[in-house]
Order: structure tokens, then sequence, then C-alpha cells
């Protein structure tokens, strides 16, 4: 894994799920995490990518981001 | 040597597995080279699917009952235990009576948890028909409802049953429309994701039939809490909405044996998803609910999964490679109201179809009902 621009409190991997596994499991983390916690995803399932920020701005939560590895992508939010 | 396979759970994978081995093994069984002990802390077998009849009064919580000792294979040990711990390097499990069982291959079948608890007000003010008693107690509730606003909320997923909370909102609509009642009764589907069910195809699918049957449809919606005092339930995204009903597809959990086992982190066993062994020990497989693989958590998973197991394990009793593997493959009804039904098969990675609804399928999906019994005998 290369180095990122955020530094995650949490991280999830998701990768080898399928929607909405990915998104699921970042819910569930950010039910029990601490205000200014930050959650990085990690997904191989491209619509995470739009899937997710489309809910957090559902919610009061921040998506700080999104950095694309080879073959998955690393989603970051912050619990607020 | 005898060969100790040890079946974890009397449910659909546990007791299909049972027979299956009973069948594969049977030389072995007889020379004594082999030996299948199934544990489960019930005797009796649960047929998990009848529960969602049983509100609409077309099924009783009897139905979904039989005993084990009926219909798993005289060649299997059937052993009254409830197993507190697993030690994998030991091949050892620990029971709640204090017994401690030696295995060389143990498979888990040990299902997922209800655990309406996590979330504030729903055990309390929340229905369900995941097991007999919510079942029983929604059936009493339904029968009184005659105005006011129902509210099929998905709170928990993954969850049993894909298709359930789909067709319970379907069925209710039909079988209040019987009655002469839908005109006074608000019909409300509620999931956590942008659209009305993880998989695309049942998505839209539902979303039509929820249109043409004034069913509204509310998506990003994750419950955070009811309250049962003002009839209010609120969402992770800020919402509020009021209910005289709230039927829930409640939060399942995994098992924390699993996790204190170190089998998998959150509860559920992390497994090769094609070969179903742990991924994290030696001769030990998992499969139905409890295991983690990127499929429904469904009977017929369990099913298919337990066929697969039964060759693999086979294969280690006689020394030789084992072949078989899992597909994903999954097999779903889906009730579309109280007499038409549709089903979607589908394996890993595919999208499925979703077929015109008809009275045949619904016919279909009652025999399967009855049938389901020889499956559980592993014979059909």
């Amino acid at each position: 894994m290369s180095e990122t621009t955020y530094e995650p409190d949490i991280t999830i991997d998701s990768r080898g799920a399928t929607c909405p596994g990915p998104l699921m499991d970042l819910i569930g983390k950010v039910k029990e995490a601490e205000p200014g916690t930050v959650i990085e995803l990690l997904t191989s399932d491209s619509s995470s990518s739009h899937d997710v920020p489309e809910w957090v701005d559902e919610t009061d939560h921040e998506f700080l981001g999104v950095e694309e590895e080879e073959d998955y992508w690393r989603l970051f939010v912050e619990v607020v | 040597m005898t060969h100790d396979i040890v079946v974890v759970g009397g449910g659909t994978g546990g007791t299909v597995l049972a027979n299956r081995l009973a069948e594969k093994l049977a030389p072995e069984l007889a020379s004594g080279e082999a030996r299948v002990r199934l544990l489960t802390d019930d005797p009796d077998h649960v047929y998990k699917p009848t529960f969602l009849y049983v509100p609409f009064g077309t099924k009783t919580v009897d139905d979904a009952r039989r005993p084990l000792a009926e219909l798993v294979d005289d060649r299997i040990d059937i052993e009254t235990a409830r197993v507190t711990g697993v030690d994998t390097d030991g091949h050892r499990l620990s029971t709640a009576e204090g017994r401690t069982v030696r295995y060389d291959q143990l498979v888990l079948g040990i299902g997922a948890q209800l655990v309406p608890e996590e979330v504030p007000g729903l055990a309390e003010d929340g229905h369900h028909f995941y097991g007999p008693d919510g079942a029983r107690a929604l059936r009493d509730e339904l029968a009184g409802f005659e105005e006011g606003h129902l509210v099929l909320s998905v709170v928990g997923v993954p969850h049993m049953c894909p298709a359930a909370p789909v067709e319970f909102v379907l069925m209710v609509d039909e079988w209040l429309r019987e009655r002469g009642r839908r005109e006074d009764v608000e019909l409300t589907y509620t999931y956590p994701i942008q659209r009305a069910h993880g998989i695309q195809s049942i998505a839209d699918f539902a979303s039509e039939e929820f249109e043409a049957r004034d069913i509204t449809l509310e998506t990003f919606f994750n419950v955070e809490a009811l309250d049962p005092e003002a009839g209010t339930v609120e969402t992770m995204e800020g919402n509020e909405l009021d209910y005289d009903l709230f039927v829930a597809i409640p939060p399942h959990a995994g098992n924390d044996l699993v996790a204190e086992a170190g089998l998998g982190e959150d509860g559920w066993v992390a497994v090769d998803r094609h070969t179903l062994e742990a991924e994290h020990a030696e001769d030990v497989f998992a499969i139905g609910d409890i295991a983690d693989v990127p499929t429904s958590k469904a009977g017929s998973v369990a099913h298919f999964e337990a066929n697969v197991v039964a060759d693999r394990l086979t294969s280690r009793v006689r020394g030789e490679v084992p072949t078989a593997v899992y597909g994903g493959k999954t097999v779903c009804f889906l009730e579309t109201g109280m007499d038409e039904a549709t089903f979607v098969e589908f394996a890993y990675g595919d999208e499925p179809v979703v077929r015109e609804p008809s009275k045949p399928l619904h016919w279909a999906k009652l025999g399967y009902n009855e049938s389901y019994w020889l499956t559980a005998r592993g014979l059909l």
C-alpha cells in the first residue's frame, strides 16, 4: 500500500465485497465511532466511489476524499 | 483411527451436511473409520422462511419446527450441546455443559443472531417476523391494525433472507386490500442505501411495484433510534418519521465465539469463498449465515454450501485432493402478494433477472416450503 495524504484512525478493508457491502461496512463503523474519527474504506467495488460520497452528503459527516490505487480505491470519511 | 467430523448447528446447513455425509461416507461410517457428530443446542430443526407467513395467518410457528431426530440419518450422532468455545490449535470445542469435544474436521453452521437491542427503542416498540415470538406478536398486532402508518424498515444489513422485506411489504399491501383496510393504512418501506435493495434488479423491480401500489420508498434511511412514546423513528441522516406500526428487519450479528477463536474479527467466519475453509485456522469450515461470503444469507446458500463441504470432507477422509467448489449459487423465491411470486437465481458476480410474477411460481414456493423437509433430509 502507498502512503496517503490522510491519517485514518480506522481502516475498513471491504475489498472483494460488492455493493452494498462496502457502504454498509462504513455505515456500521460510523455508527460506533467518536466524533473526529477519520475512517478509511478500502473497496474494489467501483460503485462505492460515488455511493459513499452520496451517502455522506446526506449526513453531517464529512467526505475527505478518494485515492485510486491499482485495483482498489481508498475513501476517507471524518465522523462529525 | 477414527476420523472425527463435528458439525455445529442444526439449521439448514448443518442438517443437509450431516445427511450428505451419511450417504457419501457410508462405507467409512460402517467400518468405524469415520464418525460424524452433529452438535446443536436445539433438538428441533427450525425452517425460518415459514415465519414470513405467520403474521398473515397462513402458517403457524409450529409449522416451522420438526425434531432433528426425524430429519437426520441414523448414522449421524446428534448431541444436544451449546458450543461456547473453539480451540483451533488443539482441535477442541468446549460446551456450556462443561464438555470438551475433540475434532479432526470442524464445520460451523451456527447461523446469525438477531440483535434488536443495538438500536434504542427497537426491542421495545419494533416488530419483526424473524423468529417465532416476533412473528406471533406481529400476527396479533396486524390483526387489529385498522388504520395508521405501517413502516417496514430494513434496519440491519446483511440480514437473513434478502427478499423478505420486499415480500412482506407487498404481501401486507394485498392482505390489507383484501380486508378493505388499505385506504386507511399508509405503507412505507425504508432501506439503508440509495435504492430499494442491495441487488440492483430487485431494487428496480421493487421500486416499480411500490409506485404502482402507493407504497412510499425512503432510501438512505439508517435507523438510529425509535422513540416509543412519540411513535417516531430517527435516522443517522437526520430524518424523522412517524409510525403507528414499525416492522423491522432487525440488525444481525455473527457470534462472539467466532471472534474469540480468531476465526473472524466481526463474529463472521472468514472463509475462502470457493472452498469454504476458514482463512485463519486449519481443518475448519463454515457454512450458512455465519460464513462471510459475498452472497445472500439464504437457506439455498447454506444448502449448496453444505453439498460442497460434504464433498470436500469426503475427499479429505479418503486422502484424496478435494475438488468441489462453491460458485455462489443462490436461489430466492420472492412473494409479490398473497397469490403471486417470482424468483431470482444468481452466482458470484451475477446480476439476477427478476421474472414476471405469476400464480404458478407462488404455488411453487408453497410447494417448496413443504418439500423443504426433503431438502433437510438430504433427499432433494
